[in-house]
């Protein structure tokens, strides 16, 4: 298509938590350094900012990119924030790409910030606003009631069962113990997933990623810069994005045609035919346990009701044929919506590098994917990565 | 890599200080449907879409959620830019150059009526540490700045209050326009004060209304358009947002963006080589500092520019022949969607009673308002 080719040369990622200490400022800042820290650059040898981050109502600051200018490193710089709600992380290094790509910068920074803590008593009062003020808020709808509707008629379209989709969330909280930002690492069994609270049936409460507060950042340059700040850049290959209509009600829930449309574009763009196999390690977005195997079907990477089945058996584990989200995922290094899209990138990218210590999937992994999901449950973002 | 892109299409709503007659949905839609009539296209033909909207002033969380629908962009690529729109305008012209899309549709819209509490919500915008505690009206902020820029240049509250009188005569040529009216000096003069050295006068009134654009690759371009209009030069930058810091008498932003955009349009003298210009005036004063950031005039001359009648619509530099935010309304990250569309029309000579003759380079610049830093520049023409 005669663009660019675009490499991603540095990362860094701050701790999630649940509550941080710092402003969010203080939490751009920090995943900032560590990015320009990662591959010897310092601020002034970046010639645009992209900034992700999702909605204001999280941190309660109006026009929030704004006010994170100065920590992420955008001060009298070109500097432009993107969103397209939670798969505003998917999206950040997608934005930057074309920064890069179109030719107009030659280094991007890449910057994704949330702090969700400043909501009180929890964020589940702001989503409240994402909602149609006519005909969906005055019955106010938790996040929890859609998806539970969306898990519901996923699992009795294709006969999953509640105890194969707890398995998710056994796997991914249980990689996460080796996530050095990991918010929620720990070894949990099916039992446990289906003994906590239901908080809307079929949605148990360790089926549902926390909320958190986190910031992560990469940095992008063009082919001819990147060879010469790295040995071992990381190519993005094919960049896809869709948004679905908000008017989810009128659509069949139990497949993300989204995800499908966005995952299509990247792949045309990197050449890839047959995803299941090309694919050697991806990080779909987990934010709910079934949310990784739907995503899994709209990604391709199998066939439609055949995630659980691949799941219970261990394919789409580290050591499988198919390594799903071996960071730990959202359901298991946090969720700062925005920073955990960034997050699945950073993980990928080590991965493809051979950097990712403990977490590591044997046998050299060359291409990688990363995707990301939200609005009302309407917006699917893929990114293809190739060493 | 495509190096020209064009704007082909341009669709509005006018704008007007209250609609309470439509949604802001059907703002974007109204808008849509006349950008792509324009360009003699259908939804089906567009690879992309930008959008452009700020949550706390739509009174949605995620509020990009509601306008692919309007736009015809279902399980179409759409990302939102909560930025001003000739930053939205920025994010196609590279989803073009990279190859991605060839021809790329670009929506902003304003629904301020809507708001009750304006003041309140910018104040939400205000560092809330350090500034929001302080409960101070947002207006604060211009009046400050605005009695450093008096006080480095010289500029007078006569030639400030030239400015006010000059767009919102303008406006009332403008049948796009919601606050054209006939004032003379002593009325800004008289009005009440706001925050000195700012008077109700100076303050741009807030409107609705939306604006989409399509933009294409140089060889559709051509086919869509009779008489595309160039996009020759584009830049965006942002200073700091903190209070304390910032360099209150200086739109540093403003100068930067449009380095970025002269040097990409290969502008060397501005003055000479721009013809017209449609520039934020939030504030009247704000209108004198960006011209002289603009390179357009020196430091402390924009004032003397604007009495000598410069700046009119028969004048040497027509400055806002629209009416600017000051005659047709504070359209916040709309502004910009407002002052594109100003330059895309002049330059196609369908301006009627307000045209400019001869008009060949025009530049749209805007500002994001208090207590923003960000401004974005860009520079169009017809050839």
């Amino acid at each position: 298509m005669g663009f660019r080719r675009v490499a991603i040369v540095g990362a860094g990622i701050t701790k999630f938590v649940r509550r941080a200490q710092e402003t969010p400022k203080e939490l751009a800042y920090e995943a900032v350094k560590m990015a320009l820290d990662s591959c010897e650059m310092t601020i002034k040898d970046i010639d645009c900012v992209a900034l992700g981050t999702a909605p204001d109502a999280f941190d309660g600051v109006h026009m929030k990119g704004e006010y994170l200018i100065d920590g992420a490193g955008g001060f009298r710089k070109p500097y432009m924030r993107h969103y397209v709600g939670g798969g505003t992380g998917v999206f950040s290094p997608i934005h930057g790409w074309y920064h890069v790509a179109s030719g107009m910068f030659d280094t991007c920074l890449v910057v994704a910030e949330e702090k969700m803590s400043t909501c009180h008593p929890h964020p589940a009062g702001a989503f409240l606003t994402i909602f149609d003020h006519t005909t969906e808020q005055p019955i106010y709808p938790t996040l929890i009631w859609i998806f539970a509707m969306e898990m519901h008629r996923y699992m009795h379209t294709y006969g999953i069962t509640k105890e194969e989709i707890a398995l998710v969330s056994v796997k991914n909280k249980k990689n996460a113990m080796d996530h050095p930002s990991a918010q929620l690492g720990e070894e949990i069994t099916v039992q446990d997933v289906l003994n906590s609270e239901v908080m809307a049936y079929p949605v148990n409460r360790l089926d549902i990623s926390p909320t958190s507060d986190g910031a992560a950042a990469i940095i992008l340059a063009a082919e001819h810069v990147a060879n010469r700040i790295t040995d071992k850049p990381v190519w993005i290959d094919g960049i896809g994005y869709s948004l679905d209509t908000a008017y989810w009600c009128t659509r069949d829930l139990c497949y993300p045609d989204y995800v499908e449309k966005a995952a299509r574009m990247a792949y045309d763009m990197a050449g890839i035919r047959e995803p299941s196999k090309e694919i050697h390690v991806a990080e779909p977005y987990d934010p709910f346990s079934y949310k990784e195997l739907h995503h899994m079907e709209g990604l391709l990477l199998c066939k439609r009701g055949e995630a659980a089945k691949l799941t219970a058996d261990g394919v789409t584990q580290r050591t499988g044929n198919l390594p799903i989200c071996p960071s730990g995922g959202a359901l298991g290094v946090g969720n700062p919506i925005a920073a955990t899209g960034l997050m699945k990138i950073i993980e990928i990218f080590l991965q493809l590098r051979g950097e990712a210590g403990k977490r590591q999937v044997p046998g050299n992994p060359t291409c990688g994917l990363a995707q990301a999901w939200g609005d009302l449950m309407q917006v699917g973002t893929v990114v293809v990565m190739r060493r | 890599m495509y190096k020209r892109v064009a704007i082909v299409g341009v669709g509005s709503t006018g704008f007007r200080p209250t609609t309470p007659d439509v949604s802001y949905r059907e703002l974007t839609h109204e808008a849509a449907v006349r950008a792509y009539m324009d360009a003699n296209i259908e939804p089906k033909d567009i690879d992309g879409f930008v959008s452009t909207s700020e949550d706390f002033l739509e009174g949605y969380s995620i509020s990009d959620e509601y306008c692919n629908d309007q736009l015809g962009a279902i399980l179409k690529p759409i990302s939102t830019v909560p930025g001003d729109f000739i930053q939205s305008l920025g994010q196609a012209v590279m989803m073009v150059r990279s190859g991605v899309c060839r021809i790329v549709a670009v929506q902003c819209m304003s629904k301020v009526s809507n708001v009750l509490t304006l003041s309140h919500v910018v104040g939400f915008a205000m560092d809330p540490n350090y500034n929001r505690p302080l409960a101070m009206h947002p207006d604060f902020i211009a009046g400050m700045e605005m009695n450093r820029y008096l006080f480095e240049t010289g500029s007078s509250l006569e030639q400030c209050a030239a400015v006010v009188v000059k767009n919102k005569r303008n406006a009332l040529l403008n049948p796009l326009a919601g606050h054209g009216a006939s004032v003379t000096v002593e009325d800004v003069l008289n009005s009440e004060w706001v925050s000195y050295p700012l008077r109700r006068l100076d303050v741009a009134p807030p409107a609705d209304g939306a604006v989409v654009m399509v933009v294409a690759a140089e060889d559709v371009a051509r086919s869509l358009n009779e008489m595309p209009i160039w996009i020759r030069g584009i830049g965006w930058c942002s200073d700091t947002p903190t209070l304390e810091s910032r360099d209150w008498g200086s739109a540093v932003y403003t100068r930067l963006a449009a380095e970025r955009a002269y040097k990409m349009a290969g502008i060397r003298s501005p003055r000479s080589e721009i013809d017209f210009v449609e520039i934020s005036d939030e504030y009247s004063y704000k209108e004198l500092q960006h011209l002289e950031e603009l390179k357009l005039c020196g430091p402390g001359e924009a004032g003397y520019l604007t009495e000598s009648g410069a700046t009119e619509i028969d004048g040497e530099l027509p400055v806002n022949a629209s009416g600017g935010c000051l005659g047709v309304g504070h359209l916040f990250d709309a502004n910009g969607g407002q002052k594109v569309l100003e330059v895309v029309l002049q330059l196609r000579g369908e301006k009627g009673k307000a045209q400019i003759p001869d008009a060949r380079v025009g530049l749209a610049q805007s500002w994001r308002g208090v207590p923003t830093t960000t401004g974005a520049v860009v520079i169009l023409s017809n050839e």
